[in-house]
Formats: structure tokens, sequence, C-alpha cells
């Protein structure tokens, strides 16, 4: 493309007068590409730095000098095989990596004073009954430890303080009650016993607490980190760029956010429309699958509204820009989805629902002690410090451990099956999803139309044809063009509205409309084919061909149904597609629940009809007509070709071109739910032995400090097992993400070969 | 025992050093391409081609 592009926009100005700018890197393989990148740069006049972020697949660049030319470097490294998608970072994903730093630091100075108090403790320890530490000795260990502990507990523990001090000002108790409660009086407690020259002190039960707890906060927190940002990605990858037409006639591409209403924007062939609005000039046929389900194409001309998500098929488009606020169908569907999202956001995860539980009986229990053993005559120094013992033996290391743990370890092993997860409690709906309603158009269908009776043309034609089909933008051509995904374009001509013609071994060749072929009598043939075929003639010579092009299921849509079913899944197919179309589908697929025909709110009507009934249900959906029902399914799938509105709204995304994903997702969230509850279990298991223990006052510092990282490394080591992904029906092509390309693999199955 | 007064600040120092380069590296965002870092050690960049 050859229009300018409006970088000033995106570019962020730092405090000491650096430009820096970011953008997500597509085609970036392998590790060599770093160097590659970064090398191949570095020789830019005016540019300071440029730096490769390998785990995110980004690109940043930093420069001073005026002289640089960020369409060089731009242009640079397309030559060099990479796509350049600039994007601005989000506030909120800014804030995770604020966050995640600090907990980072917060850790950091745990652990750095939970190792040094042990070290002074287990000095301590090995010392005392009858060993050679004398009380100055320990007095001054003890004073040390204060002198490390005090410091690093005020900072590192200000994750927990917050949230309890938040928690208990709002009137409820949570996990972090306990916790700081607990901190802060074996703090409190240890000064004193250190003041008045007592033989223990909790100095190394209040770091490690708080270090273990930290690194669960922390894991937790670098699981949502990693999959924002690769979403992020992705959602610039699709990030329409608009191509804005100043009043001159002057081209520009523009970043969507900068696109205002009243701007008129030019769509060619081929491309997806970025905007709603109304055409302004130009006539084309849409195909808007996307947004309403209908496969059937549309003949829209000027003066026609439009919609964002369309594909644009013949001519070239110029679009007045809506406002934004007006009653455009994006408005609506957003309006749905804020309603859907606010209804879900009222789930409560696992480990909250046990912490809710947890936070009170860790009082009750510590109270209930500190009063049995002042009944008992006990002093109230020495009931305090019994009741300290419970606080930090019930210290929910564990508990605080064993989700983040299976979470981060399961979507790890997710991402390496090409699944990526946007919630942080998406696994565990998705193991409760006991119904599966798929949308037909993009998700159980390609979303793109293919060829479909390759097979009967010859291979010399077909390689022809594709390559000629290279040189056209046209949404029918890239059918053509897939069959032979690495021929070379042809030098062609583009014949507006009617095809591409090129000289091949001096012959002309032409690849387009019948009449463009001459081959309208061949096509009237076909005649009776229904409305979702689509012809593309060929000729070459003497040699011709038709070739039907229509939507087709995944390619492996029938056998993912299949195992579903085999595992209980009862499945439904919503679609706002005509009835016959998804009628088809739906007698293809062997599903009996299926409707068509639907506007986005009633297919939100029928999943809150599944609600009532107490159906879990898991929504697999793309286009922005099921946004909403994405949102208000109790947990929602959306494959990677999907407008960015749905991967906002969906809780995951699979890439590539089968649906395979679906089931390995939901085997492997149904096997991290399981360890989840295990670990609970074992946690709760462990203090079931150790509390007894501690409330009758039985505990030394050792055994607490020991039984504490036990179990936590117990429930680490627990967690790992979900990494094993669930590989009894893997397929090859799951086993590698796949580059989330438009061009799948393989054959796909006619609709009517299926049936 | 006098050797304590000299191995216990000792040994604290030592730990607040590697502390202080740990928060040094995460400040300068070191931590943020963990990826990446594995496997630029390996590439030959520093490595004059041309004698």
């Amino acid at each position: 493309m050859t229009a300018a592009f409006d970088f000033g926009s995106l570019v962020t100005h730092g405090k000491d007068g650096a430009c820096r700018f970011e953008a997500a890197v597509d085609g970036m393989t392998c590790a060599a590409c770093i160097g590659e990148i970064e090398q191949g740069l570095a020789d830019l006049p005016g540019l300071d730095h440029a730096r490769v972020n390998y785990a995110d697949r980004r690109l940043a660049l930093e420069w001073r000098d005026a002289r640089f030319d960020l369409a060089a470097a731009f242009e640079r490294l397309r030559r060099m095989g990479y796509t350049l998608h600039p994007f601005e970072l989000a506030e909120s994903e800014r804030a995770e990596i604020e966050t995640s730093r600090w907990l980072l630091r917060c850790l950091a100075i745990a652990g750095f004073a939970a190792m040094n108090i042990m070290l002074l403790s287990v000095g301590v320890w090995v010392g005392e009954g009858g060993g050679d530490i004398d009380p100055a000795t320990r007095d001054l260990f003890h004073g040390v430890s204060a002198l490390i502990a005090l410091p690093a507990a005020a900072f590192a523990g200000q994750p927990f303080f917050k949230s309890a001090f938040a928690a208990l000002r709002a009137g409820r108790l949570n996990m972090d009650v306990p916790i700081s409660l607990g901190v802060l009086l074996a703090l409190a407690m240890s000064v004193y016993e250190t003041l008045t020259h007592a033989e223990h002190a909790y100095f190394d039960s209040a770091t490690m607490l708080l270090s273990f707890l930290l690194l669960g906060r922390f894991l937790d927190h670098a699981m949502r980190r990693k999959t924002r940002a690769v979403a992020a990605n992705l959602a610039a990858l699709r990030a329409p760029l608009a191509c804005r037409l100043s009043p001159d006639g002057g081209e520009t591409l523009a970043p969507l956010a900068k696109i205002a209403p009243g701007d008129i924007v030019l769509v060619r062939p081929g491309e997806r429309l970025p905007v709603d609005g109304v055409v302004a000039t130009g006539a084309s046929q849409l195909d808007e699958s996307l947004v309403t389900g209908e496969t059937r194409r549309r003949a829209v001309a000027a003066g026609a509204q439009v919609y964002a998500g369309s594909l644009n098929y013949d001519g070239a488009l110029t679009i007045r820009v809506e406002a934004a606020n007006g009653a455009t169908l994006l408005d609506d569907i957003e309006r749905l989805l804020e309603k859907a999202t606010n209804a879900r956001s009222r789930y409560v995860r696992l480990a909250d629902r046990v912490s809710r539980l947890y936070a009170p009986m860790v009082h009750l229990a510590a109270l209930v002690t500190a009063l049995f053993w002042m009944w008992r005559g006990a002093s109230l120094h020495d009931a305090l410090i019994t009741a300290i013992c419970v606080l930090i033996i019930t210290c929910p290391c564990a508990l605080a451990l064993a989700v983040p743990a299976v979470q981060v370890v399961a979507s790890g092993a997710l991402f390496r099956a090409g699944v990526l997860l946007n919630s942080a409690d998406a696994i565990e709906r998705l193991a409760e999803a006991d119904t599966i309603v798929f949308d037909k158009t993009g998700t159980l269908t390609a979303p793109e139309p293919r060829v479909v009776n390759a097979a009967e043309i010859d291979a010399k034609v077909m390689d022809i044809a594709a390559r000629l089909a290279r040189a056209s933008s046209h949404p029918l051509a890239r059918a053509v063009a897939q069959q032979r995904p690495h021929a070379a374009a042809l030098e062609a001509r583009e014949d507006h509205g009617l095809g591409v013609a090129a000289m091949v071994e001096g012959v002309e060749a032409r690849l387009g409309a019948a009449r463009f072929c001459g081959l309208e009598r061949q096509a009237a043939e076909f005649g009776a084919f229904d409305a979702e075929v689509s012809l593309v003639a060929f000729r070459h010579g003497d040699a011709t061909a038709l070739f039907k092009v229509r939507q087709t299921l995944r390619s492996d849509a029938v056998e993912t149904i299949a195992e579903l079913k085999a595992r209980g899944f009862a499945i439904e197919i919503l679609s706002g597609d005509r009835v016959e179309a998804v009628e088809r589908v739906a007698a293809a697929l062997r599903v009996e629940q299926w409707s068509g025909g639907l506007k986005p709110a009633e297919k939100v009507a029928r999943l809150d009809a599944l609600r009532a009934e107490g159906r879990k249900v898991l929504m697999v959906g793309d286009g922005l007509n099921d946004a909403p029902a994405l949102a208000s399914a109790h947990v929602s799938i959306s494959p990677i070709d999907a407008t960015q509105i749905t991967q906002a709204a969906a809780d995951a995304v699979f890439l590539g071109e089968r649906l395979a994903p679906v089931v390995t997702t939901l085997d492997l969230a149904r096997k991290s739910r399981a360890l989840m509850r295990e670990n609970l279990a074992l946690s709760v298991i462990y203090n079931v032995f150790a509390v007894p223990l501690a409330m009758a006052g039985w505990l030394t510092p050792l055994i607490a400090a020991a039984a504490m990282s036990g179990s936590s490394i117990l429930v680490t080591l627990n967690a790992l097992r979900a990494g094993r992904a669930p590989t009894a029906k893997a397929d090859p092509h799951a086993a590698a993400p796949p580059p989330p390309s438009l061009y799948g693999r393989g054959e796909p199955p006619e609709l009517e070969a299926a049936e | 025992m006098t050797v304590l007064l000299f191995l216990i600040p000792l040994a604290l120092l030592l730990g607040l050093g590697a502390l202080a380069a740990f928060l040094w590296s995460l400040k300068s965002g070191q931590f943020e391409d963990l990826d990446g870092a594995a496997h630029r050690v390996l590439m030959d960049d520093d490595v004059e081609k041309d004698k």
C-alpha cells in the first residue's frame, strides 16, 4: 500500500525528549529473528535503539534525531519479511505491568528477609535446649532479625495490608485479613519477646509467610499479563487501519481510534470495512456474514448503510463515517455487551469461595484458642502466642498457591495448544460447562469461502488459475489462490468488476466472471445451484474451468462435534444466517438442536432460557452479532478470525483453521479444575492436622515453618501436572501454535459430501 | 563469639548487594523478555565478522 501512514498519533514522547514507538511484529518465528531485525535496523540514520521483545513478539524503537524516518523502518522490515502492526499500550495493560513489577519487588524483599532471618533462626533453634547458645547471643540474633523483618514486612506486606484494609473498611472479611493480622501480630509479639529476652521469636514465620503468598500472587499476575500481552498483539494484528481520504484527495493510513465521525474512508476490494457509515461513492457487494450471520452477499451503492466487519467484494467504496453515538449496530451491540458482562462479573472464583469460608474460620480458631488457654489459667502472653501460632500455621500459603499455580501451568499448556485465555477464571467456568452453543458462520464454517470442486480440475489449469488469482484482491480469487499457497503471482492486469488477465505461454489467460471468459453457457448449466455457491470462471486458450466457491465446514468440524457429544455435552447451533443454510450444516454435523435467522438479542434470549434451565453454556462464536451472546454465556471461546470486539468479549480465543482446540480446552479445563480442587483439599487436610497441634501449643517454630513450606511445595508440584496436556486425541496441527493465518491446511469437506 | 559481630553484617551486606542488583535489573527492564534473553546468549553479534 502506498498511502502514507499517520504515525504521529502513535509515537510517545518521553521526558528526556526521546521518541518511542511500539509495534507488534508479524512473521517472527524463531530466535534468530531477534538478531536479524535488530541488526537490520541498526544502521538506520537517527535510530538510537531497536529492541525486540521475543516473549511478547514486539519491537520497541527509540530515537531523538528528527532525521529518523519511521516509514523507512517499516519498509525495511517489510522487505525482510516482517510486518509491523503499531499499537497503543492499553491503560489496563500498562497498569498490569506496573503491578507485576511491584509484586516482584515485594517478593524479592520478602525473600531476602526470610532467608537471612531463617539463617539466624536456625542458629537459635540448633543452639537451644541444652545447646551452647547463650542468652546474650540469642537476644542479638533476635534483635538482628527484628531489624531485618520490620522494614521488610512494612514494604513487602503492602499488597496484603492494602487489600485487607479495603475489605475491613467495606465491612467484609477476605483472605488478606487473617494474613495481615497474623503477620502484624507475629511481628508485634516477636518484638515484645525480643525485648523481654524470651526464648522464641516469630520473625522467620512472618517473613516466610509473606514470601510464599507473594509468590502465589505474582504467579497469578504473570499468567494474566502474558495472555493479555498476546491478546493485545493479536488485536493489533487484526486492527484494521483505516485509509482516510483528505478533501484534497490525499490518502493517509490511520489507526481506527483516530478516525472521527464525518471522515471519509476508502475501502478497496478485498478489504474489511473498518467503520460503520454510509457509502458516499462507489458500488460493490458486501459479505456481511461476520456482522449479521447472513452469508448471501448484499449489493450496496451510494447512500447504503454499511457496518464494520463486512468484507468488500467488487468495487472500491468511499464511506462517510457515522456519528459514533448514533443508533448504529455497533452501539446496540456494545450496550448488550455491557449488560451481559456486568451480569457475569458476579461469578465467584473457586479460591474466593473457599477463602470466604476460610477466613472467618481461621479467626474463630485463633480466638477460641486464646480464650481456651486463658480459661485454663494460662497468662495472656502465652494464650496470645498460641493464637498466633494458629494464625501462622493456618496461613493460607498452600491455599494461596493452590489455584494460581494450576492456572499458570494450565494456561501455558493451552498456549502451546494454540488457545489463549482472556480471563483468569475462564478455566473454572470452562470446566463447569455442560452445554455448547455454536455459531455457524465463521465458527463451524471456515471464515473465508473456498473452492469445493478442486478435485475435478486439471492440475495445470489450477496452477495457472492460482497464479492469476494471486494478482487479484477479490475475495473469491483468494479462495482460488489458496489452492496453490506457494505459487508466485503473475503480472496481470485487472479489469474492474470482471476479472484478471495475463499472458501465459503466449496465450492470454483469464480469470473472473463467466462472461469475462465466455463461459456463460456452462455457468448457466450449473444453473440450479443454490445461492451460496459463487462461480469463478477460467479460460486459457481452449482450457476452461469453473470454480465453485462457497462456505465450507471447518476441516475437523464433524469429528469435533462427535467428540464433544461423546463427552456428554449437549450441542446447539444458533445462527443469524438463513434457516435453510443452518439446517444443512446442522444435518451435516448431526446436531438436532438448531435455530437460524436469529438477531443478536434473540441469541441472548435463548442463552438466558438455557441458563434458566440450570445449564452452564459454553458459547463458541465469532462475529459482531455474537459478541453479546459470547458475553452473556457462562463462558465463551472465539476463533482468532473473529473481529476485535468479539475477542474482547470472549474468555478464550483459539488460533488456526481447526475446531479441535475447543475439545483440548475443555479437557484441560476439567483436568485443571480437578487439580485445583485436589490442591485445595491438600491444604485443607494439612490444616486439619496442623491446626489441632497448634491449638494444643505443641508446635515449635521450626516444625511450623517446615510444615508451612512443605505444604506449599506439595501443591506447587501437584500443579505442574496440569502442564501435561491431554494428548490422547491431540492432532499434530494443534501441537504448535500456527500463525494466525487466514488460510488453513488440508482439504475441507464439502457440506453435501458430509451428509 | 566476637566473630559473629563481623560475620552477620558481612552476610547481610552480601545479601543486600544481591537484592540491590535484582531490584536494579528489575527496574531496568531485564525481566520483561525472559524468552528472548535465553536466546540472545547464543547470538554472535559481538563477534567481528571481517578480519
